[in-house]
Formats: structure tokens, C-alpha cells, sequence
């Protein structure tokens, strides 16, 4: 099977316990339906999931990692940014 | 190979119980036979996760079949000695189960007609005087559902896609047509039971002509015409090919009977 006619899908699954989707993995299909039966045979055999999205792989955009740098260091160490600096009363200490 | 009892109604069930059974086993087989094969990995997995739902059913009706047959006779019987001991003469599946897989457009319509039958059939025969018939039935629909959903998905992107693939489906449904009559053609055990404990196929048949012929339109492939159907599997005289796979499956437990993992 040439890669025309296949193209390759991120599979993201939702365990029934789950919130959000999570990356499980990829795999060849000719079109949507069939990215679909494929990841419900390829990925959810030990009732891994409840729920399946598919993406086109090309349709998933990244960060560079050579960016990685100017990207996320900046964020490490901007302590005002995170909400530490409240007084909460005991009853919400694990909020 | 085993003894009768003296209620034919038992008997009847006995074999009706065998026939889904063994139906289900040599299509469970025969699939299996792609391990490893498959075009690609994702097909791979998908065909042999069909053959293990398929075997898994057999068991069901193997398990109760061997109940019966232990209580009639009065001497233990297991499911394995139903799938490993019994020669071809006994076997009561359909002929379409046992056929070559061919390529993977004819496998692909092998079990596109047998699940159609399946679903509909277990459909109905949720509804059976008999408690474990019904429940097999239930539990079964559901893996069956699915199998209809990806084989008729399989069929139509076959037909409706180059001119090569189209040629061999249609060449399968040449090939496979005449062993799709046999399902609607009842044996005595299942005239016997028919609305009892068993279904009465003559109402499922619109239904599956309808199914088959809607997803064979939208593959744009030609439904044929009524033609003359091979039958016999259900009285135990199969093709050529049973015998064959009888002596693969069969080997190990004969070979050295009682052997376990």
C-alpha cells in the first residue's frame, strides 16, 4: 500500500474513566471510517477506550523543538503568574 | 459418535446447538489462517480479532452442547471433544465457512455474508424458549454488529474503488453466491425447533436480501440473479475442503490426546 492512498492517523482515546483524549498511537487508513475501525481494532482490544478521535497526521501541527528555548523558558520563572499568594482558610486547603 | 437420546426434541437441539457451533468454529479457522498474513497490520489485527470473537462463540454453544450430550449419555463430553474429535461426517456448519479465505476480497465477502446471517439470526433467536440460546444470542450480537459495520465498509470501498479491486469482488460474488442459499434452506432439527427454542429462518431472509442487496448497490457491484445453491453442510456432507482443515485443527489432540498447555 503506497502512502497516496493510506495516509497516516494520530488515534487519541478517552478510557472510561477519562476526561480527556489521549495519544495512543498511529496507524494507516485510507480514509476516516476506516482510521476509525482501524483504531477501534488496533487500540482498544483490552477496553482501553470509550471514545475515538482521529486526526490526519498532516492536519497536526507542532512546536519546533529547536524553539523549545525562546518558546517555554521564558514561563519557568515568572513566579507572579501562578496563583501561590493566597491566604486559603483551612476547609479549602485541597482545592 | 455420540449416543442419541431418546427424546428427539434433545436430539434436535443438540444438533441445532452444533450446527451454530460448528458454523462459527470453521469461519473462526479459516480466518485465523490470515495470521501474520493480512495486507496490513491494521487488517491483520482486525481479521484475527473476527476469527477470536468467532471462536469465543463457538465455545459458548460448545459448552452447552456438551452439557447436553454429557447428561443424555451418561459419560463426560467436553467442548474439545466436540471441536477435535468429531470427523467431517459430523460437522453440521455451513459450506460457506469452510471455503478457501482466497484473497482478501473473498475473504472480506465471506464474512460480510455470514455476519449478515449471524446478526439477524441472533436477532431472533434472542428471543428462544431456551435461556442459554439466548444468552449466547445476546452476547454474540454485539461482536456481530461490529463485523457486519466493517465488512460491509470493506465491500463497498472494494467495489466502488480501482477497477482491479472491484474485479475481484465481483469475481468472489461469482465464486460465493451460490453457497449464500443454504442459510435459508432448513434441515429437519431446525424445522423441529422453529419457534421453540430455535428461529424460523424464512423470517430473517427478506431481511438479509435487503441488507446485502443495499450494500452491494452502494459498492456499485451487480446483486446476481436466484441461482441453484449448494446445501449438505447441515447433514454433515461438506466439500472437499473440510476434511482438510479438520486434519490441521485436529492434529495436536489427536496426535496426543488429553494434551494440555
Amino acid at each position: 500500500m503506497n502512502n497516496q492512498s493510506e495516509p497516516l492517523w494520530e488515534v487519541f482515546i478517552r478510557s472510561k474513566q477519562g476526561l480527556d483524549h489521549k495519544h495512543v498511537g498511529s496507524l494507516h487508513a485510507a480514509d476516516a471510517k476506516m482510521a476509525i475501525e482501524n483504531a477501534r481494532d488496533v487500540y482498544t482490544r483490552r477496553m482501553e477506550g470509550v471514545s475515538i478521535w482521529v486526526v490526519e497526521s498532516k492536519y497536526i501541527h507542532s512546536t519546533n523543538p529547536d524553539e523549545s528555548e525562546s518558546f517555554f523558558d521564558p514561563a519557568n520563572d515568572k513566579v507572579y503568574r501562578h496563583p501561590t499568594f493566597y491566604d486559603l482558610p483551612n476547609e479549602l486547603k485541597y482545592m | 459418535m455420540y449416543s442419541k437420546s431418546i427424546n428427539k426434541a434433545e436430539d434436535d437441539l443438540v444438533d441445532y446447538t452444533l450446527f451454530l457451533a460448528d458454523s462459527s468454529l470453521i469461519m473462526g479457522h479459516r480466518l485465523s489462517e490470515w495470521t501474520g498474513h493480512g495486507p496490513m497490520i491494521e487488517q491483520d489485527i482486525a481479521i484475527t480479532n473476527i476469527a477470536l470473537d468467532l471462536i469465543g462463540q463457538a465455545r459458548n454453544f460448545y459448552q452447552y452442547a456438551a452439557g447436553m450430550i454429557t447428561e443424555i449419555q451418561g459419560k463426560k463430553v467436553t467442548e474439545d471433544d466436540l471441536a477435535y474429535l468429531r470427523d467431517a461426517n459430523e460437522f453440521k456448519n455451513l459450506l460457506i465457512t469452510e471455503l478457501p479465505n482466497g484473497d482478501w476480497a473473498k475473504t472480506i465477502l465471506k464474512v460480510f455474508f455470514l455476519s449478515v446471517w449471524q446478526f439477524y439470526f441472533y436477532q431472533k433467536l434472542i428471543y428462544s424458549e431456551d435461556k442459554r440460546l439466548s444468552a449466547i444470542a445476546e452476547k454474540s450480537l454485539k461482536e456481530v454488529t461490529y463485523h457486519v459495520k466493517w465488512s460491509s465498509d470493506w465491500v463497498i470501498r472494494l467495489g466502488d474503488g480501482t477497477e482491479e479491486s472491484q474485479g475481484k469482488i465481483a469475481n468472489a460474488i461469482e465464486d460465493l453466491w451460490p453457497y449464500t442459499g443454504e442459510m435459508f434452506m432448513p434441515v429437519e432439527f431446525e424445522n423441529n425447533l422453529k419457534n421453540s427454542v430455535g428461529i424460523d429462518v424464512s423470517s430473517i431472509k427478506n431481511d438479509y436480501i435487503e441488507k446485502v442487496a443495499a450494500v452491494l448497490k452502494e459498492a456499485t457491484l451487480y446483486v446476481p440473479r436466484e441461482s441453484w445453491m449448494h446445501t449438505g453442510g447441515k447433514k454433515g456432507v461438506h466439500t472437499e475442503h473440510l476434511g482438510y482443515i479438520l486434519a490441521e485443527m485436529q492434529f495436536l489432540q489427536r496426535a496426543y490426546p488429553g494434551l494440555e498447555w
